[in-house]
């Protein structure tokens, strides 16, 4: 079965939010839009939006660590946000695992946004209907679409790669891979909501240097004649032993 | 019957302008409103990704806060209110050539033409020299010229469209001085890859934002010690002896012998074996080297001569001779990095262990790649060598007074690695490399300035010598802004910060003309901006404006347009014809010289033009000659034409152009005009991209193929090896001039001892100027800002989405600074300099190295303006660090530029603050506030809620 996801690459991630606006914008104009902006001129504007990207600091300066941090509807394996939706207008898809919003069966009551763990969904308050990301599924399957750009937007969009997509269940796929390979992990697994969007951990590279290195028989400063040579007046054992 | 109903859907391509970056786009159309716009997947700058700008580039286009009408100031109106009533372009036009017409009759300078994006030049300034104005540049002087001028003038070219890391085959990338986002998506897709190969990312910044976020490894520095951070490195480099000995000798003038015969007009010039007259901007062949296997001097590159690198000598006629290379080690002698650790804040023994990291790297982790060049001696080599530690720096090192000198010292670290023009180092971007300095001068005399005439020589321009600055025999400075003068020669940006107050106090004279183009020079784009907007309304004694006309030309609702006396609203990049032109910042790559256009894709919305068509359109009614035959009929039916048929000379087959030249457009570089030439770009993703054989691709400063292509190309003049300046022969010139030797020009008086002392030939470190003129006990604390990757470089807080992710900004302040000071998380404080105050909110933050505080720039707006309504954000709770930023320094009573002495690049984060909590009554509120403005004639209505959705109107 398939099961549709992104893995977002932490140790990548530069918080520059090409997300959050390529998904706007993409989606705005598209089946799952609008995403209203109240405000959009004045004071305190908010809008919807199916990504955001939050930044934080994790521990103490110099040994600060700013994380930015991608978050968007996880297309969780078990989406505590339908089976608490009255009217069924939230569910899950079986042959992609895409967990959707039928605008029209939505009645706004928001049990889902309350039962999601993560925070994903957002309100749209002009239509008083439940949004979310939707992995653009309105270009994923568009055959009018060249094949790289059956992509959802963020995807497509990010500057550094670091949104991958692909089928999670699938383990020779780019996503599957990923997981295996860089250390990929879900948020708040103890929820046992197994979200299908997994995220690769920051990775460091560090060179150690080793101290003979430093003193190698190419030294240019011998050819200038100016590795460091005791002077010949100085004291040495041969002043003093005899044998 | 056809189905009426259906959108009609369009895509087309062209390039963005969100930002500087020029990335290629594709916008998708329905029913000719912006759909959707991503990435062009066949462009080689962004390979398809777009950022988060680029993708707001709709809400730029549908924006209220575009201007749409020419506006003309209400009679009796104060510059500043914004008050205005609409006007025809005709009628704009003819008061704009009235005025200009009489201006260039009788004294061409009293216009000036400063422009905020740097990336037109090649027509602006082709227009402001047809005027004969010398009072011309864009906004370089105050943003990054120390980065342009001090890597040019050491390596012959510099970060961004000039040249950059190749993080391809890098394996340790050390980023210093790099704000978010500068450039944008090539970096991101570079680093991306850098680190899954494996790469080593060493970030060295007061702050841990944007790309630093992702560093194997922040080291925190104080703002304005990265000269010395870089110096203690260099000094390790050379104890430990880590540098590239081959590549110095052959590269560099390391070896090259300089005179240290104090009594002689030639003391620190390098020796030379013969004094011919030295024709033409490139460095003669014809100093010596100390060979040491005959143990004499030779010329260098003698075949079979190896020189010494360290050492002192003594010719036969008794003058006391050092290779440049001794005099730099015994410069960073004392460099040290327990001294370093001092100023910088970094320990000494990590400065130790990055030195060693680089050297080790460099040295040990070589590239070979099997490409065979000739070198500009002749010498055929099998392959090119790469040692893969890689830089980026940019405004962190600029924007100081002592950046030219730090940004020296690191291109010298740079080339000390032997990483120039190799891959795994610093890569080239033609039409770079260039002789060290570039051709383009001045003039040197007012006289060049004549009424209606041409400028004789360019107004922006590469000094070589005293001789070159563009002064009168007074020495003092024939351009408004001082640029090219004795109080900073190598202004090769000039110093649009300066303009303002220097034309309201008319020193060096008044000006009667002000265009200004793209810049918000009422607010974020000015320091000290309360007083320079005073400045800018304030009257003489007859009730005159002592900045007699302004006229600005802008899309937007900027601060700056509220100023102007005449307002012409330009289009958006979707509107508009455009090229990025080799004859100013092409987008190059490393492997060949790339040139691009843009499209457009809409049509102009209202009456909205684009500056291109006015500066045209201006030139073509005032008959300045590029833009008019000699009857004085027009020349040019608009600006693609003109890019189609314009010729730098008569026949010369170079225009703004490179690709698909020649009748047919078979030839590039140089050719024939092409009547199909737009039609070409189009058909090709609107980009030339030339790729350079792989033999020409590296070594560019000393391949002979490559430098004899270029100059068939016409790229350059000399096809000369251009060795690296370790040792500054231009600098010590004005030096000795400085010292009264030489037949030279010499400085006034006052400026002796300045340009003395900052005219050194090898790279020091001294404070930044405003930190000695401040009491950093009073004023403990270094401020500095930062454009957020979701802005940088544009203009959008008129931006429906952008402004979502940032509405108002903050001071950052070190967490246990705060504390010690008071200040909680969220609280109102004040922040003030010697200079002036503002009220903000203070955030805490980790991320900051404890002397330092910083914000987001240009994220707080005045009230009203773009369109805002006065209650928004950008106002209420966001603020400009401006107002506690001098554009001046007092120096011996008199005002000097608080700008880089040698280059006049603006010393933006030199400033030192402290910080308080304001008292419990104060308004929640930032602080200075100015009254609102209320939205200009043609404004669209700003909706208070809006579901976008292309295809109708909503």
């Amino acid at each position: 079965m398939t099961q549709l996801a992104l893995v977002i690459d932490l140790n990548v991630c530069v918080g520059c939010h090409a997300c959050v606006t390529s998904c706007k914008e993409w989606n705005t104009s598209g089946q799952a839009g609008p995403l209203t902006d109240f405000n959009p001129y004045g004071a305190d504007p908010t809008g919807t939006f199916f990504n955001r990207v939050q930044t934080f600091e994790v521990g103490e300066f110099p040994n600060t660590e700013t994380v930015h941090f991608p978050k968007s509807c996880l297309h969780c394996e078990e989406p505590p946000c339908v089976p608490v939706c009255p009217t069924g207008a939230s569910y899950k898809r079986k042959e992609d695992g895409i967990v959707l919003v039928d605008y029209d069966k939505c009645i706004g009551c928001k049990y889902c946004s309350w039962a999601c763990p993560y925070g994903a969904r957002e309100i749209d308050e002009q239509q008083k209907v439940m949004k979310k990301c939707t992995l653009c599924v309105d270009r994923i399957y568009d055959q009018s679409l060249p094949e790289i750009d059956r992509k959802p937007a963020c995807v497509k969009a990010c500057p550094t790669s670091a949104r991958l997509f692909g089928d999670v269940h699938d383990p020779d796929s780019e996503v599957s891979k990923a997981i295996r390979e860089s250390g990929g992990y879900q948020l708040m697994p103890e929820w046992g909501t197994q979200p299908a969007n997994h995220y690769l951990p920051r990775r460091k590279t560090q060179l150690r240097i080793f101290d003979d290195e430093l003193v190698r028989a190419d030294n240019p400063l011998k050819i200038e004649g100016r590795l460091p040579k005791p002077a010949k007046s100085e004291p040495s054992l041969d002043d003093v032993t005899s044998w | 019957m056809p189905d009426t109903t259906a959108p009609i859907r369009e895509v087309k391509k062209t390039t963005c302008y969100m930002c500087a970056c020029r990335c290629g786009i594709r916008v998708h159309l329905e029913d000719g409103r912006v759909r959707y716009i991503d990435g062009n997947p066949e462009h080689p700058l962004n390979q398809g990704v777009i950022c988060a700008k680029g993708s707001s580039g709709i809400m730029k286009q549908y924006s209220p806060a575009r201007l749409t009408k020419p506006l003309l100031r209400k009679p009796g109106a104060e510059r500043g209110a914004g008050a205005f009533e609409p006007i025809s372009w005709e009628q704009a036009f003819s008061i704009l050539s009235e005025r200009l017409a009489k201006i260039r009759a009788s004294d061409p300078k009293k216009f000036a033409l400063f422009t905020g994006r740097d990336q037109m030049q090649a027509l602006t300034g082709l227009f402001a020299r047809q005027f004969g104005t010398p009072n011309y540049a864009a906004h370089g002087g105050f943003c990054s010229v120390n980065m342009a001028a001090g890597m040019i003038y050491t390596i012959g070219g510099s970060f961004w469209e000039f040249g950059g890391p190749d993080l391809d085959r890098a394996k340790l990338f050390v980023m210093i001085g790099t704000a978010e986002d500068h450039h944008s998506n090539p970096m991101k897709i570079a680093l991306s890859k850098f680190k899954r190969n494996g790469g080593r990312f060493v970030s060295i910044n007061p702050v841990r934002t944007g790309y630093s976020a992702i560093a194997d490894e922040w080291v925190p520095i104080r703002p304005g010690t990265d000269g010395a951070l870089l110096l203690a490195i260099i000094h390790e480099i050379i104890a430990q002896g880590l540098y590239d000995r081959d590549f110095l000798v052959r590269y560099t003038n390391a070896g090259q012998l300089v005179n240290l015969d104090e009594k002689s007009d030639e003391f620190g010039m390098f020796l030379r074996t013969e004094v011919p007259e030295e024709e033409g901007c490139f460095d003669p062949q014809n100093k010596l080297w100390w060979d040491r296997a005959a143990n004499k001097p030779v010329v260098t590159h003698t075949e079979g001569c190896d020189p010494y690198l360290l050492g002192e000598f003594k010719l036969s006629d008794g003058t006391p001779v050092k290779p440049s290379f001794q005099l730099l080690q015994e410069r960073v002698k004392d460099y040290t990095p327990e001294w370093a650790e001092g100023l910088t804040g970094i320990p000494a023994a990590t400065i130790r262990r990055l030195a060693q990291e680089m050297g080790v790297t460099a040295r040990d982790q070589k590239i070979e790649l099997p490409i065979a060049w000739t070198d500009s001696w002749g010498k055929d080599h099998d392959t090119v060598t790469g040692n893969p530690v890689a830089f980026h720096a940019m405004r962190g090192l600029a924007a100081h007074s002592n950046g030219f000198h730090t940004i020296r010292a690191l291109a010298i670290l740079m080339s000390l690695l032997g990483t120039i023009d190799r891959p795994g180092g610093f890569r080239h971007k033609a039409p770079f490399p260039r002789p060290i300095p570039p051709c383009a001068k001045t003039p040197n005399t007012p006289l060049a300035v004549k009424p209606n005439s041409p400028l004789d020589g360019m107004a922006l321009g590469w000094p070589a010598e005293p001789d070159d600055l563009f002064v009168d025999e007074a020495g003092k400075p024939v351009r408004i802004d001082k640029a090219f003068s004795w109080e900073y020669p190598l202004s090769v940006h000039g110093l649009m910060h300066n303009v303002i107050t220097n034309a309201w106090r008319g020193d060096p004279y008044h000006i009667d003309t002000l265009l200004i183009f793209m810049a918000n020079m009422a607010w974020n784009s000015t320091m000290n901006t309360a007083e320079v907007r005073k400045m800018l309304n304030d009257k003489d004694e007859q009730g005159e404006y002592r900045i007699p006309f302004i006229a600005v030309c802008d899309a937007f609702q900027s601060e700056m347009t509220a100023f102007a006396d005449l307002v012409l609203p330009d289009t958006t990049y979707l509107e508009r014809h455009d090229v990025m032109s080799m004859l100013d910042r092409p987008i190059s790559e490393f492997d060949g010289p790339v040139d691009s256009v843009r499209i457009p894709v809409l049509p102009p919305t209202g009456e909205c033009k684009p500056f291109q068509e006015v500066l045209i359109e201006l030139g073509t009614r005032l008959k300045l000659p590029a833009f008019t035959t000699k009857e004085g009929v027009r020349k040019y039916r608009d600006y693609p034409d003109f890019i189609v048929n314009y010729e730098t000379e008569p026949g010369s087959g170079i225009g703004f152009l490179a690709g698909w030249r020649g009748r047919g457009g078979e030839k590039f570089m140089r050719g024939e005009p092409n009547p199909r030439q737009w039609e070409m770009y189009s058909q090709n993703d609107c980009v030339y991209h030339h790729e350079l054989p792989k033999s020409y691709q590296y070594m560019r400063n000393w391949n002979q193929g490559y430098l004899d292509w270029s100059q068939r190309s016409r790229i350059t003049r000399y096809a000369e090896p251009i060795l690296i300046h370790l040792y500054s022969e231009v600098l010590q010139k004005f030096r000795l001039a400085a010292q009264g030797k030489g037949i030279t020009r010499k400085p006034p008086e006052h400026l002796k001892r300045r340009i003395e002392t900052y005219f050194d030939p090898l790279p020091f470190y001294f404070d930044p100027l405003e930190v000695q003129a401040t009491d950093t006990r009073q004023y403990p604390l270094a401020a500095v800002t930062q454009r957020p990757m979701a802005m940088y470089h544009s203009w959008d807080s008129q931006n429906a989405w952008l402004r979502q992710i940032h509405a108002h900004n903050y001071l950052f302040v070190n967490a246990r600074t705060a504390r010690l000071a008071g200040i909680d998380d969220g609280d109102w404080i004040r922040v003030e300099s010697q200079w002036g105050k503002v009220r903000c909110m203070a955030r805490h933050s980790e991320a900051v190295e404890p002397g330092t505080v910083w914000t987001w720039n240009a994220i707080g707006k005045a009230a009203g303006a773009w369109n805002l309504t006065p209650d928004a954000n950008e106002s209420r709770l966001g603020f400009l660090l401006n107002h506690v930023i001098s554009e001046e320094l007092p120096e011996g009573g008199r005002r000097i530029s608080n700008s880089d002495p040698i280059t006049g690049q603006a010393a933006w984060y030199d400033v030192r603050v402290r910080i308080s909590k304001v008292s419990p009554g104060e308004t929640a509120e930032t602080s200075p506030q100015f009254a609102p403005l209320k939205p200009y004639p043609g404004q669209e209505e700003r909706k208070s809620l809006w579901s976008f959705v292309a295809g109708r109107r909503p």
